[in-house]
Parts: structure tokens; C-alpha cells; sequence
């Protein structure tokens, strides 16, 4: 609906408001202090808890008003309120005071306490006196995995959590039980919450109901943090974060809104991932390999700079080994070290491919890559090859309210507010957006499908290619279709066509080359057919696509270069090659060179077999741009100030540039010197150049302080080692401060450390940092778009020579499959994850495994050429005939290029 | 005197379909579906000013012309019968299934014609074991005799008719929680709007009628409106089922015409009050309607003429408070089953309630305090109608906003004397 500007009056005040809200939020986008509970800007109103309440006058004349429920009140032209009418406030205090009747008095010893939305309600309405005499109502609390921790005597019922976790996450296993005053908020039975998004009950949770567990281990109070603003490292959507630190442990991760990415929310992987930051594997020192020992180590930095020297001089020709974990300004670094013929991409045969073919497909066809916001507002949805709940959690989040752009276009047709959240639930019932979902294997939204198409990825891939001749590619008709593939390409030909803003989902996880194409090809034939072509493909890692847009030579090359003593000394960027290639090709490049210089933040396969191990600093302890799928460029902060041998990659490979006699990394002394020589240098970065404050920002002359204003300790908390307060350290690479002196405004969107505003000490102070409910961060969201769609090009489709598959006698193909919790590399080092982290199984259909015959005990052994492995034994029954799916990328695990041919035994 | 609904009713067993087809029954659904158009019925309806015998008095015909009809319009409709009789002091929706089950049911075939509705249900409270097996064989019986299912009497119209019991809350009776529960979610009510007719069940228009309300319509169809206005003594069209409980001679329950004084009904029908009991109070039509003090009994029960002394008809089924019964009980044992009954929705019904309660179990044993009574009336106002979701609060305030009023000296007593006055300890 066309969003109009409306006239209202608050208190005697005129606003102007935007049409299409309801009174509640037109009240906070205004910045007024107006408590409500049950409302969630991303969730809408359902009139519960009744906090919110107004009063409402007919017209001018009218002096006695009603009281109304502002979150229930589509705002209107002329409407006359008042918040602060004696009768409106005192019926809200009424509310407090029906909530305090059985909440808990212990906000000291509560989790939640300081950053409570129910304690900053209660002070809001100023009700501070209990009359009521009886006793509180008590409940059991239970026990719901390693991720959140259950106090039901604190809830005030407001039912978000059930709203939240049931009705947008679609999760099943929390709901609310019983009646009356008795209303029980938790599982049918204690047990592991089982949604991906559960954690989001933290901050969807307005009081301390529902608090993070692995928090909880080395609690510290919001007041206390040094926070910074940065990015989730755990797969390729790029969430934003806020990461808070305290005595030099990273505490908690938070969701930081990005109204064009993860919104309100974040995925269990990305909140819960942080704790790799503390592992024990965390490299602090230096290391060297003792000459002739196999032991490695620890030496200052001085030694190493020796060392370190002789290597790169002595050397005949340095190669150097990027990542896609790293940042885009360390790849760059190393790329300016080795030079760009020197330089490889540290990724698997198979991902080069799929990743340089995206950004072929990106950058050269007329595909929109969407925002998860876009993909949230798409009419139709195909998706390839992709599982997409467990590769990028967040999309699948996005995807599901996709399922509701239709009905609730429809139901908006016929009159009832989008915002209003039971009214849409009546009417719209369980009718979906069409969505259909081509796959291997049985996925988690399979269930919002309106078709669900399981075949080997062949079978995809034409299945795709036939949809896009259908829409748009006549020339490309894909011959030799069953009756029943057909029908279902022409049913989603059929619905793409019809919708306005229809997304296609792929994504490079399956290792398929030809879905790729077939989704491409279907992008394109949209656009052909005249419709809006978006295309999301998912990448692995936090910055495989940022990686994929510079230039850089397969890694099989580097080995081959080496193999044949082309060169000798290597230098390997924040990448476990181990998961990269086979143990065995691996093992053998890194014997051949004669110096592997590994920097790394943590201990894995590869920093072991450095001669020399450089640390570096992680996600927390450095600053960086990471592009996430969509081609957004990002940055994230520091949230821990450099300390000891922690030197952010990029720093220190300038310093290996001094060491070569390399002139180009002598001018870059801060972050921003190093961002405009890479802006400079490659083209496609150029937009990030000047999308973001530099460090010498400042607010009034002062520096973004990281600490809130109630930061405790500050001269104190190292008192037993020092008693003279130091200085703070100095942050030169940002406008942010580590301290808590510094500008108390709102800062510029994608440097905001935390949400406050007075009276608002939770985390809903958000809404006064957004230009209206839901919408964007006031200034613009976050982030800049490298790479958009070429308007009008000649399109060359794919050609659809998708060879069939033929699975040899006595074989099995053996197709990847991954895990929302183990399959990413950094975040299964967190304890919590690892806790959800299963042991390694394969997928193949009933009649498939009634052939095998596990070992006594239960698992099977797989061998994928020289590469053999032990694995349990799951059932899926979609999965084809002669198909098995094996969970891959656990920690631990030896890596197999997949998909492959492979053979099951006892 | 006409009572055409309860006429035929008689002790023990229901009337069957032969029994019910010789006094003329089903002759409304056949003059309705052979020769009258849906909205000529709705029209007919509307005219009678038939209104709702749940309690709420919304008239029918208007609530079915909300529905919509006509190509535009979602095809599938439903119709529901709200036989979830749980208002405390109620059972004349019992009476009518148990005796006369077929009224319903044609009411129930005709009221679907005239909505365009082919499925029908009838919410039936949990514990109404007989009316379920009443009902069960009345409908098995329509269906055999081509009443109910397809091609009804050869008019092309087609009905399914379902009966599901419910698991027994008493939010239930309210229409948009009825539609949760039998949509197997749980019973909270649904916002307004969308309201029933445009939204109902499975988000398809519904209307939701109360079983008394329905055993109307055949009558009206077979004999029109002006014998159906000339039924009752004020101008509100009809009879009603009255029913009186408590400390009367004979306790029942009666159809008479609406209008009628409360006086007669009680003296006249339920033969006065037992010996050695004074009437101190009525409670018109179910727990959740004010109290009437015994000054004005001469009020007549009808829609329009309680709301002027602060009451409501309701349900017309009286509970009359006596002198030997401590009000302040009689009012504790009320808003205990309001509490217990609250759905926990919204927040004032929740905790208000509960709260109210154990003031006045507080106060009735003896500890309860002056400033209490602050807390009780401050109660009245702030669970009034607009400040709660839907209606279960406000109702359960009105026995106690008037009870505060009427039995201010007995909370004195029990306040001042530290126990109950009907309970005094030796």
C-alpha cells in the first residue's frame, strides 16, 4: 500500500506520521516513551498485554476519550491522543502493577537485570508500591539445551516467545501450556529447544525468562561491556552483531539491526558461535619450528622478526595463500606482498569453480543478488539445490516470511493492517506464497513447500534448466523429461510468472556446477520474460564472495608450482588447508616448500605443520570488510584493544612488506590507509572507498566510546595489578574509543557499539535508532553493494548438457550434506555448539539401508577414494535410489571432495 | 400462552424425528429452502428482530447479513451452533437439545441456506453427555430421512452437520475463542475485526449462533414475524426460557414472554422463596450480569429494560441470593470461577482476577482489610469493557461492582468483626 503522511495530534502537539502504522509505533518513531510488552516491531500487534494503552478523543470537542490499546489503533488523519492523560497513565500503571504481582523483586541476582524491559516499564509508569498481600505464584523452570536458560516464575506472559519461536521461526517444541494465571511458557518435556533460532527468545524476551546460557558461564552485567559493532563470521550472510568484552574474554554476542540484512534477529550459529574467540587453541605467541625437532616454539617478537626476514629473503619465489575467512583488506595485503601472479585463493578445487563462476553470473548476467530483506518480501520462491536452514540459517528465516508475502498482501487488499498480527493470523490461516524446493534430501522448509522435488542434482539441474526454457529460454528445451518433471517445471514456471518479486535460491554448498547454471539460467529467462530476476547464491564463508571478487589462482596450482620447486616459501593467510584438499596433497605441498609461514588466530592442522606461526587477531581483535552473499560489503570493530603478539593480519603482513623491501605497504599506518590503497587498486572495491566515517570521525570532538556511561571498575578493575588507572588504550584504526568517555549522541548506523536512550536500558532502546519500526537505521543501513546486475545485456544462457549421472556397480553417490551446528569450521570450537554438534552419519533412503550391515557398533565405513571413515547410519527416505548424503566439515573430519563416487562396508 | 419452543418438550425423552414430524416440524425448512431465497430469509430475520439468546442480545439477522454472499465471496462458509453452555446458573440450551433436538437442527439447516453455508457444527460443552447422545441420533435420523447431506429434499442445497464437544473452558462460549478451540488451537478469542462473518473458522465467513437462538428459526419462517413479535408483553419479539435457581420453592425453568416481570417469575413460577429465607438479591441472567436488589423486582426481563436499573438480561436464568447466604461468598465463589476461567490472554483478566479473588476469600475469612476494598473497586473500573481483551472480565466485574455497592455494610461486618457473619464461631 502507498505510504501516505498523515496529521496527529499527541497531546496537543501535531506530529506528522507515515500512513500504514499503528498508533504505537507512530508514538516511538516520534521518540516518545510509550511502554508495551507484547508488541514486536517484527512480529506486529496482537493486543495482549495491554500496556500501551492511550487515550483517544472523537474530535476536539470530545474531553472524555476512551481508553484504547495503541498497538490495536490504525493511526488516521486528524486523530487526537493523549499519552499523558491521568486516567491513561494510571491504567497503565494498573498494568505494571498486575505484572509485579507475581515477577520476582530480585533484579540483582537476574540475568536480565540492567538491560530489562519489564524493569524499565515498571520505572517508566512509576508504580513503586506493592499492595498486594498474598503470596507469588511459582513455576518449575527446565532445562532447554546449552543455549538458553529457563526462569519461568519471572515471565510477565506477554507471549512473544511463542509467537517468536512458533509463528515467524517456525518452530514446534515451544509452547505456551495451561490457563488462567497459570500460563506456562516452555517445552512439552525438558530437552534440547530444537528451532535455529532460539536464541532470539534473549532478546525477544522482554524480561529474564529466557536468558543466554553460555552467557551465563562468565556473566558481566550490559553496563559493563566493551562493545563494538561487528559482524557474524559463521557463514556468508554477514548478520550484524554487537560483541561485547570484559577483563579480555569476549562475554556474549548480540543482534545488531540491519534493516537490509538480519533485521531484529540472529541464527543460533551466529549468536552462540562466538565462543571460539576464548579457546584454549587461541594462538598468543609467536611460534617457530625447532630446525631438525618436530616440536614447535614459542618466541618473542623479535625472534620471530628474525626469522621471519631470513625466510622471505631467502627465498626464491613467495606464493601466497588467501582465505576466505580473512578479510578483504589481509587477502589484499597478502596479495600486494606475493604479487598478483602469485597469488591463490585458499579454496577447494571444486568451490574456485563455483565461486568464479558466480561472479560470473553476478557481474556479467541481468540478476539482482537480493537483501534478506528482499528475500523477505518475495511473492515466489524457487529454490536449487541448496539446504538452505543449514548453510545460511538466516536466509531460511527470511524464506519463511516469504511464505506470508501473498496472504498477507491479500488480506492488506481487503482491508486489515499489516501490522495487526492476530487479524492476519485468522484470516490468512495456512495459506502460503509459492514456494517450491528442489533438493537431494529432505530439508527443514520443505515443509512451507508447495512442491518439494528430491532427485540427484542432475535431475535438478534439468529440472531447472526445463523452467527456465518455460519462462523465458524457448531455445533451451531440456528433452527427455518424465511426465511428472515436466508437470512440475510447468506448475513452477507457472507461479514464478505470476508473482512480482520472485527470488531463486542456490547456492555452491551442493558442489554442483550445473544447478548453478539451471538456477542462473531461470534468473535470466525472468528477467528475458520481463520480471524482476533475483538471484541469491550462498557461499560457505564470511567471505568467500569478497574473496571471489579479486583475482587469485586455484590452490591445485600453487601445489603444482611448488611440486615442481617453482617456489619455495609460502605464505598462509588464516586458512586450514586441511579443509581445502585431501590430507594427503596437502601433507605433501607443505613438506615441499621449504619455509610455510601460517598466520592464524587458532591452533588447527595447518598452523602445526608452520615452520613459522604468525598470530593474529580474530573477528574481536581486529577490524575488516567482509562481503556476504548478497555483495554487501561490511566492517566490523574491534572489540578488544591490540595487545601482546594479537596484531591484525593485515598489520602484520605490512610489516613482512618492509621486511621484502616492499614500498607499497610503507604508507599504511591505519586501517583507512590500507582500505584507499585497496580501493584503489581493485576496481571492484572502489565503492567501499568513503561509505563509512574514517577514524579521524569524531562527535562534537569526540571519539564513539564502546562503554556505556554506567561502565564500572573503570579505575579499579585492574587495581591488583596496577593501582594508577591506565590511559585507555588508543584505537587508531576507528572513531570508536575503549572507554566510556566519549559522544553520548547516536552515532553514524554501522558504528553503533550498543542501543540506549534514558529510560530505555534494554535492548528495545533500538527503536530509537531505526527511522521507524522495522524500517532502515536512521542514516541508512549498514553496509554498500559491490556488485549490482547488468541492465540490458545480452544474455548467453547456459547450454542444459547436464550429463546423467550414472552411479558405477558396488558404488554409491555420495552427496554433501551440512549442519546448521559442526559444519562451520570457527564456531564449532564453541562449547555450546560442539554440545549440538553431531557425530558423523549418512543419509540414504529405507530400501537403501536395508542392504547394509553396520558393525557392532552401529556405524558403517565409507570410503571416498583414498579417504576412509567410520559413520552412523541415519534414514532419509527422499533421498534417490543408489544417493547417500554425508554430513561434512565437522571438526576433525578429513576432507572429500564432493560429490564423488563412494563405497559402503561394515 | 404460546410456547412454542418447549411445547412438545416432555420428561425423559426427546421427541424423535416421527414424533417431531407430526406436530409440523422440518415444515420451516421446507417452505425456506424450496421457496425462499437466502437473503429473503436473512431479510425475514432481521424484520422479527430475533435477538441473541446467548446473552448478548446482538440481533441475528443483522449478525447473518454481515456475511458475505454472491460470486465475490469466499465459497466455503460455516455456520456453528454455540451450545457450550457453561454461564454458571444456565442449563436452557440443555432443555432444548435434550427435549427437542430437531428444532435445532432445522433452525441450524435454515440459518446455513440462508448464509450459503454447507458445513455446519455444533460446539457442545464437554459435560452435556446426554445432549450428545440426543443430538447423535436426531442428526443420524435427519440424515436418513434427507434432511441433512446432500441434495436436501431435492433442492440441490447441501449440509453437513458435525458435533464436536468441547474440551470444556468456559471461554468457549465466546465466539472467536469457540472458533479457536475448533480450529484445534488454543481457546483465547480473536481480535475484532475481522469479525465472524467476514473471518471465521479456517478464516471463512461464520456465524455463530446460540442453540435457543436457532430452535427460533424454523418457527419464524413457518409462521412470520408478526405472530413472532406478538409473543412476548414488551416490543422485543418473542418468548424466552427463564429459569430460576436458588432458595425458592420450585426452581426451574420456564418460557414465558419476554417482558414479563421478575416478580412473577419468581412468585408466580417458582412459587416464591423457601420458608425462613429473605430475598436479598437477584442476579438476572448468569453470574456474569449485575445484581438486582430486591427493591426492584418488578423490573420486566427484557433487553431494554434492564440496562436502565444497571443490570442486563444475560442468559435470563436467575440466581437468587438469599439472607442466610453470605454475599461476600456468594461473590467469592463467583469471581473464583471467573479466575479459574480466565483464558490468561491479557494481562488484567489474568492477574486482575485472581487478585479480586483471593481479596474476597481474604475478607470472608476474616482477614481482610479496609484498604481491600479500595483494591476491589479500583478492580471494577479497570477490567471495564475496552480496557480487556474481550468480554470475560467486564462481566465477571459486574456481580462484584454491584455487589460492593448493595452489600457495602456485610464487607464492613466481615472487615470489623474479623470473621464471617454467617459463620460465626461459638
Amino acid at each position: 500500500m502507498e505510504e501516505k503522511k498523515l496529521n496527529i495530534q499527541v497531546d496537543g502537539i501535531s506530529y506528522e506520521v507515515s500512513s500504514g502504522k499503528n498508533l504505537l509505533e507512530a508514538c516511538l518513531s516520534l521518540g516518545m516513551d510509550l511502554p508495551y510488552f507484547c508488541y514486536h516491531p517484527a512480529m506486529g500487534s496482537v493486543g495482549a498485554c495491554r500496556q500501551c494503552a492511550v487515550k483517544r478523543y472523537k474530535d476536539a470537542n470530545d474531553t472524555k476519550g476512551r481508553i484504547i490499546m495503541s498497538c490495536m489503533e490504525p493511526v488516521a488523519e486528524g486523530m487526537i491522543i493523549s499519552v499523558n492523560d491521568p486516567e491513561a497513565k494510571a491504567f497503565r500503571t494498573s498494568i505494571i502493577e498486575s505484572l509485579m504481582l507475581n515477577h520476582p523483586h530480585d533484579c540483582p541476582v537476574c540475568d536480565e537485570g540492567g538491560e530489562c524491559h519489564l524493569q524499565d516499564m515498571t520505572v517508566m509508569t512509576g508504580h513503586d508500591y506493592r499492595r498486594n498481600v498474598f503470596r507469588k505464584r511459582t513455576y518449575r523452570n527446565q532445562y532447554l539445551g546449552p543455549f538458553i536458560n529457563h526462569e519461568m516464575n519471572r515471565c510477565i506472559q506477554c507471549y512473544r516467545c511463542v509467537r517468536f519461536y512458533r509463528n515467524y521461526a517456525g518452530g514446534t517444541d515451544l509452547d505456551v501450556f495451561a490457563v488462567h494465571d497459570h500460563v506456562y511458557f516452555g517445552r512439552h518435556e525438558e530437552g534440547v529447544l530444537e528451532n535455529e533460532f532460539s536464541g532470539n527468545l534473549v532478546e525477544v524476551c522482554p524480561t529474564g525468562v529466557f536468558t543466554d546460557k553460555t552467557s551465563k558461564k562468565h556473566y558481566t552485567r550490559k553496563w559493563d561491556l566493551t562493545n563494538a559493532p561487528s559482524l557474524c563470521v559463521h557463514c556468508a550472510v554477514g548478520c550484524n552483531t554487537i560483541a561485547g568484552e570484559r577483563y579480555g574474554m569476549l562475554r556474549r554476542v548480540m543482534s545488531r539491526y540491519n534493516g537490509a540484512v538480519n533485521g531484529y534477529f540472529l541464527c543460533d550459529r551466529g549468536r552462540f558461535g562466538y565462543e571460539f574467540v576464548n579457546d584454549q587453541k587461541h594462538i598468543f605467541k609467536p611460534q617457530i619450528r625447532v630446525p631438525d625437532e618436530k616440536k614447535m616454539e614459542e618466541v618473542s617478537e623479535e625472534t620471530l622478526s628474525v626469522y621471519l626476514s631470513e625466510a622471505l629473503k631467502g627465498s626464491k619465489r613467495i606464493i601466497g595463500i588467501g582465505s576466505p575467512r580473512a578479510t578483504l583488506e589481509a587477502n589484499f595485503a597478502l596479495l600486494t606482498l606475493v604479487g598478483k601472479e602469485n597469488f591463490y585463493f585458499g579454496l577447494s578445487k571444486k568451490e574456485q569453480a563455483l565461486v568464479q563462476l558466480s561472479m560470473q553470473i553476478l557481474k556479467e548476467g541481468p540478476a539482482h543478488s537480493p537483501s534478506l530483506k528482499e528475500i523477505e518480501k518475495a511473492d515466489a520462491v524457487f529454490i536449487l539445490g541448496e539446504d538452505i536452514t543449514n548453510t545460511a540459517p538466516m536466509v531460511a528465516l527470511a524464506i519463511r516470511q516469504a511464505a506470508r508475502t501473498v496472504p498477507i498482501g491479500e488480506a492488506v487488499k481487503s482491508g486489515i493492517q499489516q501490522w495487526h498480527d492476530s487479524a492476519l493470523r485468522t484470516t490468512i490461516q495456512d495459506q502460503k506464497s509459492p514456494i517450491f524446493s528442489a533438493i537431494p534430501f529432505q530439508t527443514k522448509l520443505d515443509e512451507l513447500a508447495e512442491r518439494t522435488y528430491n532427485a540427484s542434482p542432475d535431475h535438478i539441474a534439468r529440472l531447472g534448466f526445463a523452467v527456465a526454457s518455460l519462462i523465458g529460454n524457448p531455445a533451451n528445451e531440456v528433452k527427455g523429461l518424465d511426465e511428472e518433471q515436466k508437470k512440475l517445471a510447468g506448475q513452477i514456471a507457472d507461479a514464478l510468472l505470476h508473482s512480482n518479486n520472485p527470488v531463486i535460491v542456490t547456492g555452491i554448498h551442493g558442489g554442483s556446477v550445473d544447478i548453478l547454471k539451471a538456477a542462473a539460467n531461470v534468473a535470466w529467462a525472468l528477467s528475458v520474460a520481463g520480471k524482476k530476476a533475483n538471484l541469491s547464491i550462498l557461499f560457505p564463508e564470511c567471505n568467500s564472495l569478497g574473496l571471489g571478487m579479486m583475482e587469485g589462482k586455484p590452490l591445485a596450482e600453487a601445489i603444482d608450482l611448488v611440486q615442481r620447486v617453482e617456489a619455495d616459501t609460502v605464505v598462509i593467510l588464516e586458512n586450514d588447508l586441511y579443509r581445502r584438499a585431501e590430507k594427503q596433497t596437502i601433507d605433501r605441498f607443505l613438506s615441499n616448500c621449504k619455509k610455510v609461514i601460517v598466520l592464524d588466530h587458532f591452533i588447527n592442522e595447518t598452523t602445526l605443520k608452520a615452520d613459522l606461526l604468525v598470530p593474529v587477531g580474530n573477528y574481536a581483535e581486529s577490524e575488516g570488510t567482509l562481503v556476504n552473499n548478497e555483495g554487501r560489503a561490511q566492517r566490523f570493530y574491534k572489540v578488544f584493544p591490540s595487545e601482546g603478539s594479537i596484531i591484525e593480519s593485515w598489520r602484520r603482513i605490512r610489516d613482512m612488506m618492509k621486511m621484502t623491501g616492499k614500498k607499497e605497504g610503507a604508507s599504511w599506518l591505519i586501517f583507512d590507509q590500507v582500505v584507499s590503497a585497496m580501493t584503489d587498486a581493485i576496481p571492484e572495491f572502489a565503492k567501499i572507498s568513503g561509505h563509512l566515517p574514517e577514524a579521524d570521525f569524531r562527535i562534537l570532538n569526540l571519539k564513539i566510546k564502546r562503554q556505556t556511561s554506567r561502565f564500572s571498575g573503570r579505575t579499579s578493575m585492574n587495581a591488583n595489578i596496577e593501582v594508577s588507572e591506565p590511559k585507555p588504550p588508543f584505537d587508531v584504526d576507528s572513531p570508536l574509543v575503549f572507554s566510556m568517555e566519549g559522544a553520548d549522541q547516536v552515532p553514524p548506523s554501522s558504528l553503533v557499539p550498543y542501543y540506549w536512550k534514558p529510560g530505555w536500558n534494554s535492548y528495545q532502546a533500538m527503536n530509537f535508532y531505526l527511522d521507524e519500526p522495522n524500517g532502515s537505521m536512521k542514516g541508512g543501513d549498514p553496509g554498500i553493494r559491490l556488485i549490482e546486475q547488468k541492465e540490458k545485456v545480452q544474455i548467453s544462457f547456459f547450454g542444459n548438457d547436464t550429463a546423467t549421472t550414472l552411479i558405477p556397480k558396488g558404488k554409491w553417490l555420495i552427496l554433501p550434506v551440512y549442519r546448521i551446528f559442526g559444519s562451520e569450521e570457527l564456531s564449532s570450537m564453541a562449547p555450546a555448539i560442539a554440545e549440538r554438534t553431531p557425530a558423523p552419519f549418512v543419509l540414504m533412503n529405507r530400501k537403501d539401508a536395508q542392504a547394509m550391515s553396520p558393525n557392532n557398533n552401529g556405524l558403517l565405513t565409507l570410503k571416498i577414494g583414498q579417504v576412509s571413515m567410520e559413520v552412523s547410519l541415519r534414514i532419509d527416505d527422499s533421498l534417490a535410489e543408489g544417493v547417500v548424503g554425508l554430513l561434512v566439515n565437522l571438526p576433525g573430519m578429513a576432507y572429500v571432495e564432493l560429490p564423488d563416487f563412494g563405497e559402503l562396508s561394515q | 400462552m404460546e410456547r412454542p419452543l418447549t411445547e412438545h418438550i416432555r420428561q425423559g425423552t426427546a421427541l424423535t424425528l416421527k414424533e417431531y414430524l407430526k406436530v409440523g416440524g422440518y415444515n420451516g425448512v421446507q417452505k425456506a429452502l424450496k421457496s425462499m431465497a437466502p437473503t429473503d430469509i436473512t431479510g425475514l430475520v432481521k424484520s422479527s428482530n430475533l435477538l441473541g439468546r446467548g446473552g448478548a442480545g446482538f440481533p441475528t439477522g443483522l449478525k447473518w447479513s454481515f456475511v458475505p454472499l454472491g460470486d465475490g465471496a469466499p465459497k466455503q462458509k460455516y455456520l456453528i451452533c454455540n451450545a457450550d453452555e457453561m454461564e454458571p446458573g444456565t442449563f436452557k440450551d440443555r432443555y432444548l437439545m435434550e427435549g427437542n433436538p430437531h428444532q435445532l437442527i432445522a433452525g441450524m439447516i435454515i440459518t446455513s441456506f440462508a448464509i450459503q453455508a454447507d458445513k455446519a457444527y455444533i460446539f457442545l460443552r464437554w459435560a452435556y453427555k446426554k445432549s450428545e447422545l440426543v443430538l447423535r441420533n436426531a442428526i443420524e435420523e435427519a440424515y436418513e430421512a434427507g434432511y441433512l447431506g446432500k441434495n436436501i429434499m431435492g433442492t440441490g442445497f447441501n449440509l453437513d452437520l458435525y458435533i464436536h464437544t468441547s474440551a470444556g473452558r468456559y471461554i468457549c462460549g465466546e465466539e472467536t475463542a469457540l472458533i479457536n478451540s475448533l480450529e484445534g488451537k488454543r481457546a483465547i478469542p480473536r481480535a475484532k475485526p475481522p469479525f465472524p462473518a467476514v473471518s471465521g473458522l479456517f478464516g471463512k465467513p461464520t456465524v455463530v449462533n446460540n442453540v435457543e437462538t436457532l430452535s427460533w428459526i424454523s418457527h419464524i419462517v413457518e409462521k412470520g414475524v408478526d405472530w413472532f413479535k406478538a409473543l412476548s408483553i414488551t416490543g422485543e419479539g418473542g418468548t424466552k426460557l427463564f429459569g430460576v435457581s436458588g432458595r425458592v420453592k420450585s426452581p426451574g425453568l420456564w418460557e414465558l414472554p419476554l417482558g414479563i416481570p421478575m416478580r412473577q417469575v419468581i412468585d408466580e413460577y417458582a412459587g416464591g422463596m423457601s420458608d425462613g429465607y429473605r430475598l436479598r438479591a437477584v442476579i438476572p441472567g448468569g453470574a456474569s450480569t449485575d445484581f438486582v436488589p430486591a427493591e426492584q423486582l418488578d423490573v420486566k426481563m427484557d433487553y431494554a429494560s434492564l440496562p436502565p436499573i444497571g443490570s442486563r438480561l444475560g442468559t435470563a436464568t436467575m440466581i437468587i441470593l438469599d439472607d442466610q447466604t453470605c454475599p461476600v461468598a456468594f461473590l467469592h465463589n463467583i469471581e473464583r470461577f471467573f479466575a479459574l476461567e480466565s483464558c490468561g490472554w491479557c494481562t488484567p483478566c489474568r492477574e486482575g482476577l485472581p487478585w479480586v479473588e483471593k481479596i474476597l476469600l481474604s475478607i470472608e475469612q476474616g482477614t481482610g482489610r479496609e484498604e481491600d476494598l479500595e483494591i476491589l473497586r479500583h478492580h471494577t473500573k479497570y477490567l471495564g469493557p475496552g480496557n480487556t481483551f474481550c468480554a470475560h472480565a467486564p462481566g465477571a466485574m459486574e456481580p462484584l461492582q454491584s455487589g460492593l455497592k448493595y452489600f457495602h455494610d456485610d464487607f464492613m461486618r466481615h472487615i470489623n468483626e474479623k470473621q464471617c457473619p454467617w459463620k460465626k464461631r461459638n
